[in-house]
């Protein structure tokens, strides 16, 4: 016997994480012409490694494993673990990641939905903090052909000089260590396009597309990446004004490293992340200031990741406090 | 007259389905074989039966009478025969049993005398006691009694007539207010004097244009202060208090009621009842009915109180593949259990559902708190987090987070990427929670009882102890006199001893006791002889003196 | 060292007063373990765990002469919110005090009733109204159901009625978890 309502809306998780892959799809075309054509066979070593440790945690957890596989929550998980992964990572590295990310993050927690963290940036984080080297060779964009990227993937062969680079964050930041340095005159430098990394800086604008299509399908809400950006923006220029020749401008800031595509596939995600309107507010601004912080003060060049898991800790507290006005309730809170 | 319209936040647009049923006019049924007419009137209420097995009864007839504060009359909707009273399936989730009156017609459909009402001559309160037999109450959702509702008539501003009809396939308040324009809109004006409101708001949605037009025609004859609203299109604009926001943007929190706000809402169904009420004389015998969904002649029908639906739904035909029949609309309406449920005054629509008009829903997937549940929810709520909690059975925490503003509209689960039955489970919540209350009120009644129960036993055993230990205390303290005593009036010899050992005490009472015995027997005379005024004596001299006379003359009849 | 144990002994003078004065200053009047303990128990006042009613059990746990699963009224659920309470391990209902029934209500067949008032004495609700040699009758609303009543009646004419689900008492079920079988 069925209760009210008897109608559904034809939506699905399914549909969800399609729209959220079909959000990446510009974001890896941009990816494969412009940087690394590797990313593709990383996507698919990801892609096989996420399937198949979701059906073996799920048989081990005696679960029906086809609707879990056929939901594609994996899948997404698995893109973006490559996506902030570097593309020359060897294959082995990938799929730990991916393992990290769907065995310990989200089926050690009770599967989709009940994971406190985000698992694409624990994976992450965990793999730069046991392979810091490896997790810090990022080649220059569509300079290596597709062989060399293949045999750096596949082949346990890591000849590195002359390979790999490091990322505009690290240029920036190393640069600015030195006496005298000013973030005009490393940018200067053949690496960095107009304003940012050369090549990599094509793929915000693509991660900002896919974005604004999620944000067309209803699939995320405006609060979360525009709180991130806003936030980026305004503390990134607040030091920029201050002091130029010391700090990098905003744009350079959303334009590197992880910003675009956490402002519109991380901080977005609904599982770990804040649920009420104005939690989504403080949740994504936070992640920024935090990330900013590590970026510009701290010792990763990149700091979402870490931003990302410090503030799914205070998700519980956030959404606590900031429940939405209940109909009918005048001035006083939900709670 | 009104200025602008306000909007509740969330809602959902279904697929409407409206035209299936709305094309056709509204069909007067045939008279069904059998009437089952239950005396339960709504969840709160049921109403003691006027009639026995074997009556006859006419058409508009009293057989039930409404109980308490919130029950209303019951009536026969037609004239016949009373067969059985019995329990019958009643339109209700739990498919439980009600006491019901089956009639059987006698096919005249003869009326009672029927007398208008002029509730101008009488007072307020006669008023609303006529609605009140006439069995009047909401036909909207929940049937609450309209002379309740009603309340004191004062204080009220606006009085709001909710013609939107939300949900989808229900299409009866769009014809009835199509081809009873004046009728609803006279009733509004009797509720709108009862309730003393300043102006009167029809809100229809904004689907239905023909309805506007015609009740926008009917009210440019009564006056400014009647406006006839068109609201968008958006489930549950017509929500009680989702109209009323939309209407004049007062939001009611739950546990109050509009009067509090200076506003109330009464269904255009109910407007009409009271039209013919308080204008014919006429109790609330049949309501529009709408069959819909997968028949084959869908429209809407005039139907007696009381038809069953089995027989209700022969007039639409239901084709082949139909397997369940929902009643009420598909957002919030109820699987009926038994086809022998009888129509009643909140039946708005009997829907024949297919696997293909009806698809079940998809299995339930794991909750990824998206939030569309909460931007789709009309009382702001977070549906999601009443979903976690209800599911854990933390009811503390779910009522924390507001479970009761929850109107069970059905939004959080229509949009639910994850096929959640949240309503389920809000439902399931709610009712252990009453559960518990209930459990706890009669828990708590019986330990305040036990303890009484104790207090008492040991108060009355303190207060036996007590009194004995007072009354031994004052004999003893008596015991010389009242050895003097016994001895002057019985017993010359015992009274010269002295009265020393134990021995003599305890004749010595004995003997008192005897002694006032006596006395008191002597003493006995009726009291109310004492002390009477002259007279009285007198009279008592007068009734004496005939006893006697009567006495001497029955002794002289006696050979 | 003279100055550590000094030190410590300071630190040890100073916690203990302040522990002191605490412990009179937030005392907290009666027992209130016994009245938690008490809310929790379903006021049956049936007599079944042992003790002449709910309080006297309650007084019982508290002072640790009775086990949790004395209460047969109380059911699995009322064990589980002691056991939660007390910090202790849930345990099955204790056979020797009887078992879990479905609640009900006493009922007196008035064509058999004597009046003997037995019953009223018996019942510690005060929920059977009569007098001598007059017919009794059950306040159905007041009856806990304890089947006090039953014994001391001399003509059998006692007997429990379980509760009727009414649309009053009718509860949503729990809604089921569909879980789609492997493919």
């Amino acid at each position: 016997m069925l209760n009210s309502p008897y109608i559904r809306k034809p939506a699905s998780v399914q549909g969800v994480m399609l729209a959220v892959l079909v959000a990446l799809t510009p974001a890896i075309a941009v990816y494969a012409s412009q940087i690394a054509a590797v990313v593709l066979v990383n996507l698919a070593i990801a892609t096989a490694t996420a399937m198949a440790g979701e059906a073996f945690v799920l048989k081990l957890r005696g679960r029906p494993i086809a609707p879990a596989l056929s939901d594609l929550s994996a899948v997404v998980t698995a893109w973006l673990v490559v996506l902030c992964f570097p593309p020359i990572l060897p294959w082995w590295a990938t799929m730990l990641g991916v393992l990290i990310a769907i065995v310990a993050v989200k089926h050690l927690y009770g599967g989709l939905g009940q994971n406190p963290f985000n698992p694409a940036m624990v994976a992450y984080c965990a793999m730069i903090v046991a392979f810091p080297a490896l997790m810090s060779q990022w080649p220059p964009a569509g300079q290596l052909d597709f062989q060399t990227q293949l045999g750096l993937v596949l082949g346990g062969v890591r000849e590195l000089d002359g390979v790999a680079s490091a990322t505009a964050l690290d240029a920036v930041k190393t640069g600015l260590r030195a006496a005298g340095a000013t973030v005009d005159a490393i940018m200067s430098a053949g690496s960095f396009g107009v304003i940012a990394g050369r090549g990599w800086e094509w793929l915000a604008p693509a991660y900002a597309a896919g974005g604004a299509y999620l944000l067309a399908c209803g699939v995320i809400t405006w609060h979360m990446p525009a709180a991130f950006l806003a936030a980026l923006t305004v503390v990134s220029g607040a030091f920029w004004l201050a002091n130029p020749g010391q700090f990098a401008s905003p744009l350079f800031h959303l334009a590197s490293g992880g910003a675009m595509l956490g402002a519109f596939f991380i901080v977005t995600d609904p599982v770990s992340g804040a649920t009420t309107p104005r939690g989504k507010l403080i949740f994504a601004a936070g992640v920024a200031l935090v990330a900013y912080i590590i970026r510009v003060f701290g010792a990763f060049p990149e700091g979402i990741a870490f931003a990302v898991l410090l503030m799914n800790i205070c998700v519980p507290l956030i959404d606590m406090n900031t429940q939405p006005r209940v109909f009918g309730y005048r001035g006083d809170k939900a709670r | 007259m009104i200025s602008r319209l306000f909007n509740f936040r969330g809602g959902v647009k279904p697929e409407s389905h409206k035209t299936e049923s709305s094309g056709t006019p509204i069909d007067q049924a045939p008279l069904p074989k059998r009437l089952v007419i239950p005396l339960r009137q709504s969840i709160r209420s049921t109403a003691r039966c006027l009639v026995e097995p074997g009556q006859k009864v006419l058409k508009g007839e009293h057989i039930g009478q409404g109980e308490g504060s919130l029950g209303t009359g019951v009536h026969a909707s037609t004239s016949g025969t009373v067969v059985e009273i019995a329990p019958y399936p009643m339109a209700h989730a739990s498919g439980l049993e009600t006491l019901s009156v089956v009639i059987a017609p006698d096919g005249e459909d003869r009326w009672i005398d029927r007398v208008p009402f002029d509730y101008r001559k009488v007072s307020r309160e006669e008023a609303l006691g006529w609605l009140r037999s006439c069995g009047i109450h909401g036909m909207g959702g929940a049937g609450f009694p309209t002379h309740v509702k009603l309340g004191s008539g004062t204080g009220i501003d606006t009085l709001v007539i909710n013609g939107a009809e939300c949900e989808p396939w229900i299409t009866c308040d769009d014809r009835l207010m199509r081809e009873r324009a004046a009728g609803v809109l006279s009733g509004a004006m009797i509720l709108r004097e009862l309730i003393g409101a300043r102006r009167v708001l029809v809100g229809i949605e904004d689907n239905k244009p023909d309805a506007i037009e015609r009740m926008r025609a009917a009210a440019s004859t009564i006056g400014d202060d009647v406006a006839v609203v068109a609201v968008p299109t958006l489930y549950p604009a017509g929500g009680e208090k989702q109209l009323i926001r939309v209407l004049t943007g007062i939001e009611i929190p739950q546990g109050k009621f509009g009067t509090d706000f200076g506003v109330q809402c009464f269904n255009v169904g109910t407007a009409h009842a009271v039209h013919r009420a308080i204008h014919f004389g006429e109790p609330l015998l049949s309501r529009i009915v709408t069959l819909t969904g997968n028949v084959a002649h869908p429209g809407n029908h005039e139907v007696l109180l009381g038809t069953q639906v089995a027989e209700l739904l022969a007039l639409a035909g239901p084709k082949a593949d139909t397997d369940r029949y929902i009643m009420g609309g598909p957002m919030m309406g109820i699987e009926l259990q038994s086809l022998g449920v009888p129509v009643t005054a909140t039946t708005n629509c009997i829907i024949a559902a297919s696997p293909t008009l009806f698809p079940p829903p998809p299995p339930e997937q794991p909750c990824i708190r998206c939030g569309e549940c909460a931007r789709a929810c009309p009382a702001d709520l977070q549906p999601f987090e009443l979903y976690w909690f209800s599911r854990a059975k933390n009811f503390g925490k779910a009522q924390e987070y507001h479970l009761f503003d929850c109107i069970e509209c059905g939004c959080c689960a229509y949009v639910c990427p994850s096929h959640i039955p949240l309503v389920d489970y809000f439902r399931f919540s709610k009712g252990e929670i009453w559960a518990r209350e209930r459990e706890r009120t009669a828990s708590d009644q019986a330990r305040a009882r036990f303890e009484f129960r104790n207090f008492r036993q040991e108060r009355e055993k303190a207060e036996k102890a007590a009194k004995l230990a007072a009354k031994a205390a004052e004999t003893r303290a008596k015991l010389p006199e009242a050895a003097a005593t016994a001895a002057g009036t019985a017993a010359a010899a015992v009274a010269a001893e002295p009265a020393a050992s134990p021995e003599d005490l305890k004749k010595a009472l004995v003997a008192a006791a005897l002694a006032r015995a006596k006395q008191q027997k002597a003493a006995v005379t009726p009291k109310n002889t004492d002390s009477l005024s002259a007279e009285t004596q007198a009279e008592i001299a007068a009734i004496d003196a005939r006893r006697e006379k009567r006495n001497t003359q029955d002794a002289d009849k006696t050979p | 060292m003279l100055t550590a144990i000094l030190i410590m002994t300071g630190i040890a003078i100073v916690l203990g007063a302040a522990l002191g004065y605490a412990s009179i200053r937030f005392k907290v009047a009666g027992d209130p373990l016994v009245e938690k303990i008490d809310a929790i128990l379903p006021q049956t006042q049936c007599g079944q765990c042992g003790y002449p009613g709910c309080k006297p059990y309650a007084q019982a746990i508290s002072n640790g002469e009775a086990d949790i699963n004395q209460c047969p009224p109380g059911g699995e659920e009322g064990i589980r919110k002691l056991a939660d309470l007390l910090g202790r391990e849930v345990k099955p209902l204790s056979e020797e005090h009887g078992t879990e029934k479905p609640k009900s209500v006493a009922r007196i067949d008035e064509q058999v009733c004597i009046g003997c008032t037995l019953c009223i004495q018996a019942c510690p609700v005060d929920a059977i109204v009569g007098a001598a040699k007059q017919m009794h009758t059950v306040v159905a609303p007041l009856c806990t159901g304890c089947e006090l009543c039953v014994a001391p009646c001399p003509v059998d004419c006692i007997s429990m009625a379980p509760l009727a689900e009414t649309v009053e008492t009718w509860k949503w079920k729990y809604p089921v978890h569909e879980l789609r079988s492997a493919a």
